[in-house]
C-alpha cells in the first residue's frame, strides 16, 4: 500500500497539476486578471442564476396541431372533388369535434370518393401507420379521423420549424449566444445569457404571424356581425387592440378566395410620408407576388383586409391593382409593434402558437451578488476548516489540506476541462464537497490512530489505516454517486449544476484525499523513518 | 505540538442504554413532522404550485415600500402577494400563486409576471427587477412529480446499495434512517415555513448520501466487530463500534458544519433555504447513525452468525490470514 514507483508518482503528479492548472484561467478571469492572448485556456461557464439571463419554456398545444391538419384536409378535399370529373357534390361539412365529417350526396360515389381522398393521406412513423384513418358511417357520411402516429408526427415537425423560427427571431434581436432546443414533444427552452428584461424577447417569440389576406363580405350586415352572426362562406374577424383609439369591434370577412401572407423576401419597418406613422413594408416572392397581383386585379375596387393571427390590423380598399410585389402594413402600430412584427414576417410564420410556460429571469446584479458572497463563504470556510483540520491532525493534517487545495482546483478545473456550468447550488455545492473531502482523511487518521494504540508500528499502522478506513470510504462515496446522479437525471438546469459538482467533486476528493496523502506520507516516512507520529 | 482532542481517548458511553427513549422520542418527532407537513403544509414554492416569484431592489429607497406594493399588487386581481424581505431591507421578493383552476390555462403564468413587473415599474421609478421565476400550473405538476419520484427512487437506491454491501438488516436501517433524516428535515421546512423549492429537493437529496455516510461508518464497524468479537452481545457490541468511531463521527461533523456556517452566514441569501436544510441535515443525520440505523440492527436480530453463511471470498482470505498469524 506504500510502495510507490517513481513512475506511478510521475504520472499522479502529471494529474494532479494538469486538472489544477486548468482552473488558473477560471481564476484570473474571476479576479479580473489578463492572460496571455493564444494559449489554450478553458474557464468555467457561470450558469444564468450566475451570470443573469433568461431560460424561457415554450409550449406548443397539439391540439392546435391536430385542428390545424383537420382543416387543412378539410380543403384539400374540397379541392379534389371539385377537380373530380364527373363531379361530386358532398354536403354537411364539419371540421369541427376533432374530425372531418361530411356527406356524399350521391351514395352510388362513395367508393369514387374515398378513391380520390386516399392519396392525401401519408404514412406515419415507423410503424406503417397512415396518418389518417378513413371511415364510412351511415353508408354516405365520411369520417376523417387523424391518427395518433400522424398527429406526432405533425407536431414534431411543426416544433422543428418552430425551432428554426425562434432561432431567427432572436438572432434578429442581436442578443448574444443564446442556446435554443427542443425538449420533449412540444417544448422548446430558450436561453439567452446577459439578457435582463425578457419582455421585448417573449412579445417576439408570443407572436405566431400567420399573415392572411382576404375580401372583407361587404354584404354582411352590422347588426348580424355584432351579434357575432356571419353570412355563409364567411366569418367575423375582429380588429386587433391599436396603440390608440383606431377602429374597434369586428369585420366579416370571405372564409374563401384570401391569400397568406407567407411567401416574402423581405419586411422593412418604414414610416408612413403622411402620417409619420411606423408601418412594415413587405416584398412578395416571385409566386407570391402574382398570386397577390391576381387578388388585386379580380377585386378593384372592394376593401380587402390584412389579417395577422387572426386579428385585422385594417381593412384598405383596392384602389388598383398591385402589381409590384409590394405591398405596405399600416396598423396603428408603436414602433416596437412595428419592429417585431417585420422581424417576425421575415422568420416564417410560427407554424403553432407558442405560450411561455416557465420563465426564470436573473438580473446581472443579484448574480453578481452571488458570485461574491459564494466566494466569501467559500474561502472563510476553507480557512477555518484548514485551522481545525490542523489542529486536530498535526502533520497528517497538513497533507489533508494540501490535498484539500488541490482538490479545490482540480474541481474547477475538471469543470473547465469538460465544459460543465457552474450554477448557484454549484456554488454550494463546491463548499460541501470541501468540507466533505475532509472526512476521508479523517477516516484515515482515525484508523492509524487507532492502529499504534493497539500496538503496530508507524509503518504498519499507516499502512493498514489506508486500507481498513478505504472501504468505508468507498461506499460512503458510492451512495454520495447515487444520491447525485438521481439528482442529475430529474433536476432542471441550476439543481443539475449542483449535482455535476458533487459527482466531480467525489471523483477528485477520493484522488487527492486518499491517493494523494497516501503518496505523500509514505515519502515522508520513507525519508524521515520516524518511530512515533503525532496523531 | 500538542493536538486538539474532541473526545478523550477509549471512551465507553453506553449510547445504546437509551435507545428506546431515543426511539421514541424520534418516532413520536416524526409523527409530528409529518403531522405538521400534512395539516400545517410545507410552504410550496413557485417550483411547485405555479405562480411567480419576482425580486425586486428599490435601489434609491432605504426600505421597500411593501405596505402600498402589497395593495397595488392585490388591485391587479391576481390574488393577494406573499411579500418577503431577503438580504437588505430594499430588496424583497414577491410571491403570487396560481389563481385557483387556473391549470388548463398554460399562458397565465406569463401574463401575470408580464402584468405585475410592468405596474411596478410604472409605479416605482427606482424598481429594479432583479429576478423573476414564472412557471406555469402543467409545469410546476411536472416539478413536484419528478422531485418526488427522485427522493423515493435515490432512497430505494442508497438502501438497495447497503443490503448489497451489507446484509438486509442493515439496508433496513439504512432506509429507516433516511427517512427519519428526511422526516425531521420536512419537519423543520413546516414549523419555520421556509420556502420548498427544487432546491431543498437538491438538499435532501444531498442529506440522503451524507446522513448515510455516517451510517455506513458506523456499520462497516460493526461489521468488523462482529466478525471480530463473535460472542460479545449485540448491545455492547454496537456500544462498542459507536464508540471507537465517535472521535471521526464528531471530527467530520464539525468539518460540515464549519463550511456550512460559513456558507449560512455568508453565503448567498438565495440559498438559504438550501444551506438550513443541509445544515439541519448533518445533525439529525449524525444522531440517527448512532441512535436510529444502530439499534434497529439489535431487532432486526443481527448476530455474529449473520456474517459466516455469506462470507465473501475476499473476506474469507482476510479471515484465513489473520487466523493464520
Amino acid at each position: 500500500m506504500l510502495e510507490f514507483s517513481r513512475l506511478k508518482v510521475i504520472w499522479l503528479w502529471a494529474i494532479t497539476l494538469v486538472a489544477a492548472a486548468a482552473a488558473i484561467p477560471s481564476i484570473t478571469a474571476t479576479l479580473g486578471l489578463a492572460l496571455p492572448a493564444g494559449i489554450y485556456a478553458p474557464k468555467v461557464n457561470l450558469g444564468l442564476d450566475l451570470a443573469g439571463g433568461s431560460h424561457i419554456l415554450l409550449e406548443a398545444d397539439p391540439s392546435q396541431v391536430r385542428q390545424q391538419r383537420i382543416e387543412g384536409m378539410d380543403e384539400s378535399v374540397r379541392n379534389k372533388l371539385k377537380q373530380a370529373n364527373p363531379d361530386i357534390r358532398i354536403s354537411d361539412i364539419s371540421n369541427r369535434d376533432g374530425a372531418l365529417t361530411f356527406l356524399v350526396e350521391d351514395p352510388s360515389k362513395v367508393d369514387a370518393v374515398r378513391e380520390a381522398i386516399l392519396p392525401l393521406t401519408n404514412g406515419a412513423g415507423l410503424t406503417g401507420a397512415r396518418d389518417w384513418t378513413i371511415n364510412v358511417v351511415d353508408g354516405n357520411r365520411f369520417v376523417l379521423t387523424p391518427t395518433t402516429e400522424g398527429i406526432d408526427l405533425a407536431v414534431s415537425q411543426a416544433m422543428e420549424t418552430a425551432v428554426e423560427v425562434v432561432r431567427k427571431r432572436i438572432d434578429a434581436l442581436g442578443t448574444r449566444e443564446p442556446t435554443i432546443i427542443r425538449s420533449g414533444s412540444n417544448r422548446i427552452v430558450v436561453q439567452v445569457p446577459g439578457l435582463q428584461d425578457p419582455q421585448a424577447l417573449k412579445n417576439l417569440l408570443g407572436q405566431t404571424a400567420k399573415l392572411e389576406f382576404k375580401l372583407v363580405d361587404t354584404t354582411a350586415l352590422q347588426s348580424d356581425i355584432q351579434r357575432g352572426v356571419a353570412p355563409p362562406g364567411s366569418e367575423i374577424v375582429p380588429y386587433a387592440a391599436g396603440k390608440d383609439g383606431g377602429p374597434v369591434g369586428s369585420i366579416a370577412v370571405k372564409r374563401l378566395g384570401g391569400i397568406r401572407g407567407d411567401q416574402l423576401t423581405n419586411a422593412q419597418v418604414t414610416n408612413n410620408q403622411q402620417t409619420n406613422e411606423p408601418q412594415v413594408a413587405i416584398t412578395f416572392n416571385t409566386e407570391g407576388g402574382a398570386r397577390f397581383a391576381k387578388l388585386t386585379t379580380q377585386n378593384v375596387n372592394k376593401p380587402f383586409a390584412i389579417i395577422l393571427d387572426g386579428k385585422v390590423l385594417s381593412a384598405p380598399n383596392i384602389n388598383e391593382p398591385i402589381l409590384g410585389g409590394s405591398a405596405v402594413i399600416s396598423g396603428n402600430f408603436t414602433t416596437q409593434a412595428a419592429s417585431n412584427l417585420a422581424i417576425s414576417l421575415r422568420s416564417g410564420a410560427l407554424p403553432v402558437d407558442l405560450k411561455v410556460v416557465e420563465e426564470r429571469t436573473v438580473g446581472p446584479d443579484l448574480g453578481a451578488d452571488s458570485i461574491r458572497k459564494g466566494m466569501i463563504a467559500m474561502g472563510v470556510g476553507t480557512l477555518a476548516l484548514v485551522a481545525f483540520i490542523l489542529a486536530v491532525y498535526g502533520r497528517f493534517g497538513v497533507y489533508a489540506c494540501i490535498a484539500l487545495v488541490f482538490n479545490v482546483l482540480m474541481i474547477l478545473g475538471v469543470m473547465a476541462l469538460i465544459g460543465t456550468t457552474l450554477t448557484l447550488p454549484g456554488i454550494a455545492g463546491f463548499v460541501l464537497t470541501i468540507g466533505a473531502a475532509v472526512d476521508a482523511n479523517v477516516l484515515i487518521n482515525e484508523r492509524i490512530r487507532e492502529e499504534r494504540h493497539r500496538g503496530r508500528r508507524v509503518f504498519q499502522a499507516v499502512e493498514m489505516g489506508y486500507k481498513e478506513a478505504s472501504r468505508a470510504i468507498f461506499d460512503a462515496n458510492i451512495t454520495n454517486v447515487i444520491a447525485a446522479l438521481s439528482m442529475a437525471a430529474f433536476g432542471t438546469g441550476p439543481v443539475r449544476g449542483f449535482a455535476i459538482v458533487l459527482l466531480i467533486g467525489i471523483a477528485t476528493s477520493v484522488f487527492t484525499a486518499v491517493t494523494m496523502t497516501r503518496m505523500w506520507v509514505a515519502q515522508w516516512l520513507r525519508k524521515a523513518r520516524p518511530t512515533e507520529i503525532a496523531l | 505540538m500538542k493536538l486538539l482532542k474532541l473526545v478523550p481517548d477509549n471512551t465507553n458511553i453506553k449510547f445504546l442504554r437509551w435507545r428506546v427513549p431515543f426511539y421514541v422520542i424520534s418516532l413520536l418527532l416524526m409523527a409530528a413532522s409529518l403531522g405538521l407537513v400534512f395539516t400545517k403544509g410545507l410552504n410550496l414554492g413557485v417550483d411547485f404550485i405555479g405562480g411567480q416569484m419576482i425580486r425586486v431592489t428599490f435601489t434609491q429607497s432605504a426600505e421597500a415600500p411593501v405596505g402600498p406594493l402589497r395593495g397595488e399588487i392585490e388591485a391587479l386581481g391576481y390574488g393577494e402577494p406573499i411579500i418577503q424581505r431577503y438580504g437588505k431591507p430594499n430588496e424583497i421578493s414577491i410571491r403570487m400563486k396560481l389563481p385557483a383552476g387556473a391549470d388548463h390555462d398554460s399562458g397565465l403564468s406569463d401574463k401575470m409576471a408580464r402584468t405585475i413587473t410592468a405596474d411596478i415599474k410604472a409605479r416605482h421609478a427606482d424598481a429594479r427587477v432583479d429576478g423573476v421565476d414564472s412557471v406555469s400550473g402543467k409545469v410546476s405538476g411536472e416539478l413536484w412529480h419528478s422531485a418526488v419520484l427522485s427522493l423515493g427512487l435515490a432512497a430505494l437506491a442508497v438502501a438497495a446499495y447497503i443490503w448489497l454491501r451489507f446484509e438486509w438488516q442493515f439496508g433496513v436501517g439504512a432506509l429507516f434512517s433516511l427517512v427519519h433524516d428526511v422526516t425531521l428535515t420536512l419537519g423543520m421546512f413546516a414549523v419555520t415555513q421556509l420556502e420548498f423549492d427544487l432546491t431543498i429537493v437538491a438538499a435532501l437529496l444531498t442529506l440522503i448520501g451524507y446522513s448515510l455516510n455516517d451510517t455506513i461508518v458506523v456499520y462497516d464497524r460493526i461489521r468488523e466487530n462482529l466478525k471480530k468479537y463473535r460472542k460479545m452481545p449485540m448491545p455492547e457490541l454496537l456500544d462498542l463500534s459507536v464508540n471507537e468511531t465517535l472521535h471521526r463521527t464528531l471530527a467530520t461533523s464539525l468539518s460540515m458544519l464549519i463550511t456550512l456556517s460559513a456558507l449560512l452566514l455568508l453565503g448567498p441569501g438565495v440559498i438559504f433555504g438550501f444551506t438550513a436544510a443541509i445544515t439541519l441535515g448533518i445533525f439529525v443525520g449524525t444522531y440517527s447513525s448512532i441512535y436510529m440505523a444502530a439499534p434497529i440492527l439489535i431487532w432486526l436480530k443481527v448476530t455474529s452468525k449473520s456474517f459466516v453463511p455469506t462470507e465473501s471470498a475476499l473476506d474469507k482470505q482476510e479471515r484465513m490470514a489473520r487466523e493464520g498469524v
